[in-house]
């Protein structure tokens, strides 16, 4: 069946995937080789391998650019955001499987809707609302939004999940005494392990690349998450390309590892769910 | 009533309430950090405020007035933001489709790399993605002017993001960049969808390659292809931080977008009311864009 012709065209598509590719990566690795470079080598050369490993880029970024801050505090933040947003839409969203009690419905496309419509400006509100609660600039007010917004989509896949649970799981946890609250706690939430793993992924990828909120919300340099850092950062060392470089591969490594442990679940997460609605 | 309808009637509120505390947290926390500032973004609009001072003048419909007929930077910056969605529609989707199609159907090896590959960049923050380019594209010290120089083809080389000629199209193929990723594994999962006897029938039918195409791929990627349109839209006319980075708006207003002129108007100008009437123009014409090519892909399939 595979004549040659076959594999030559295949020769050629391949090719073409591979510029693509090429394409791609570029500034990736650009970004990773310059941060090794010197200042000297990276307006000298075009080589994508440094001369010597500048790793003082690093540590100059880590400490002096207060990119270990940064980073402590995007782990906490990430940390925060995802427990809060597990417990509070697992509990939703099995309320929401479980029970078709007086608004459920209206309830749940509520949350559905928000997902749907764009209010591109509500962070101006959102900011005046945190200032009255005295939250503004501290890190309480900056994870609350998170989990919020992680809310609809975690709930929405979790409810999913739920409904796929047998009934008859759920009527023998009755018949052994367990209350609503305990069937949730010891039956249905470890049963969710995978589905909460897709929601943790991308929860964590939203909360560590967001900016729009960090840039409002957080002023103290003590409490920037790390995108946040990364644009203070860039405004002092504006032509400093291979300090500037390090400083954006510490805040994408994270990102880099957990895509490549993670890319199976994350595209089929990806691919399942958008299709789904 | 007997006993056990009693039980069963107490049983049943007892659950109920069960299932109202465990929604409460949701629904709490949505109500005041999601509904609240969406409502207030409307109630605002109608308002000039610095939000500082603890009074308000009320204007009624002045800040829309104005930003409607009278804002031309305003209009720029929508203006703008639509070239980007119809750029990003038209090229980064029919690159994501033609990549989707060769590696959904044309290649039996190597898939897995492709798709891990060409999702790279959605993953990466925008801010991260806007700092490497704006120094590939720097005019002095980027990679690009220097590699068209070592070629012998310094005659193309120009200041990229500063030079209105260009710096538009530049930020619109980053955020291209970024973005085909995301329609590509959309049409993969779409393909993936397709049976495989549909083509065999239409092959059966003395179908060519693109007969096959156009006959089979296409009608049944439609629903992939809706949630596309939508997400291109949506994603491209609320750039945000890939702008902020590369250019800020400039040179002048020739890279301005919405999302960072309603930022500029209330965090830098400190005009809120006016700021918030931006963001429900841009909601409503958001919202409106998505009914409409809803309506319109519904009409045709």
């Amino acid at each position: 069946m595979t004549s040659k012709k076959f594999s030559i065209s295949g020769l050629f598509i391949h090719g073409f995937l591979l510029s693509v590719v090429a394409v791609n990566l570029f500034p990736v690795l650009w970004m990773i080789s310059s941060s090794l470079k010197t200042q000297d080598e990276v307006f000298g050369s075009a080589s994508m391998i440094p001369k010597s490993f500048q790793w003082s880029n690093y540590i100059y970024a880590w400490t002096n650019g207060n990119f270990q801050t940064y980073f402590a505090n995007s782990l906490l933040y990430t940390a925060a955001t995802l427990l809060g947003v597990i417990l509070i839409s697992s509990m939703a969203a099995y309320a929401f499987a479980q029970a078709n009690f007086k608004g459920s419905k209206v309830l749940f496309y509520f949350f559905v809707a928000s997902m749907m419509i764009p209010i591109p400006g509500a962070f101006i509100p959102l900011y005046v609302l945190l200032i009255k609660l005295d939250l503004a600039n501290t890190r309480l007010g900056l994870i609350i939004p998170y989990i919020n917004s992680g809310l609809a989509l975690s709930i929405f896949i979790l409810k999913g999940f739920f409904e796929g649970v047998p009934k008859e799981i759920h009527e023998a946890a009755t018949i052994d005494g367990c209350g609503t609250f305990g069937t949730y706690w010891h039956i249905y939430l470890p049963l969710a392990k995978p589905a909460i793993m897709v929601v943790c992924i991308f929860t964590a990828l939203n909360v560590w690349n967001e900016v729009l909120l960090a840039l409002v919300i957080i002023n103290d340099q003590n409490l920037m998450p790390i995108q946040r850092g990364v644009l203070e950062f860039q405004g002092q060392h504006f032509t400093n390309y291979p300090l500037l470089m390090a400083a954006l591969t510490i805040s994408t490594l994270p990102i880099l590892t957990l895509y490549f442990l993670f890319q199976r679940h994350i595209i089929k997460g990806l691919s399942e769910g958008a299709l789904k609605e | 009533m007997t006993w056990p309808g009693v039980k069963r009637g107490f049983h049943k509120l007892y659950l109920t309430r069960a299932y109202y505390f465990l929604i409460a947290p949701a629904v709490l926390i949505y109500l005041v950090i999601g509904f609240y500032p969406f409502v207030q973004t409307f109630i605002l609009s109608f308002y000039t405020w610095d939000g500082i001072s603890p009074h308000k003048e009320f204007v009624f419909f002045r800040n829309y007035v104005d930003i409607l007929f009278k804002n031309a930077i305003w209009w720029r910056s929508v203006f703008n933001a639509v070239i980007i969605a119809g750029i990003a529609l038209v090229f980064q989707n029919s690159l994501a489709l033609l990549l989707a199609v060769l590696v959904g159907q044309r290649i039996r090896r190597f898939k897995g790399f492709y798709r891990v590959m060409f999702y790279l960049p959605p993953m990466l923050s925008v801010i991260v993605v806007g700092i490497i380019w704006r120094w590939i594209l720097d005019s002095n010290f980027g990679i690009l002017n220097r590699g068209l120089e070592l070629m012998h083809m310094g005659q193309f080389a120009r200041a990229w993001l500063s030079s209105p000629a260009t710096a538009l199209g530049c930020v619109t193929l980053v955020i291209c960049w970024q973005g085909f990723g995301n329609a590509f594994l959309l049409f993969l999962a779409g393909l993936q969808g397709i049976p495989n006897s549909f083509y065999e029938a239409a092959e059966i039918d003395g179908a060519n390659e693109f007969q096959k195409f156009k006959i089979v791929t296409v009608p049944l990627l439609a629903s992939a292809t809706k949630i596309i349109v939508i997400l291109t839209i949506l994603g491209t006319m609320q750039a945000f931080g890939t702008v902020l980075v590369m250019t800020s708006g400039g040179p002048g207003y020739h890279t301005e977008v919405p999302v960072l002129r309603i930022y500029k108007e209330a965090f830098e100008s400190y005009r809120f009311g006016y700021a918030t009437a931006m963001s429900a123009v841009l909601g409503i014409i958001l919202a409106s864009l998505s009914f409409l090519q809803y309506k319109i892909i519904r009409k045709k399939t």
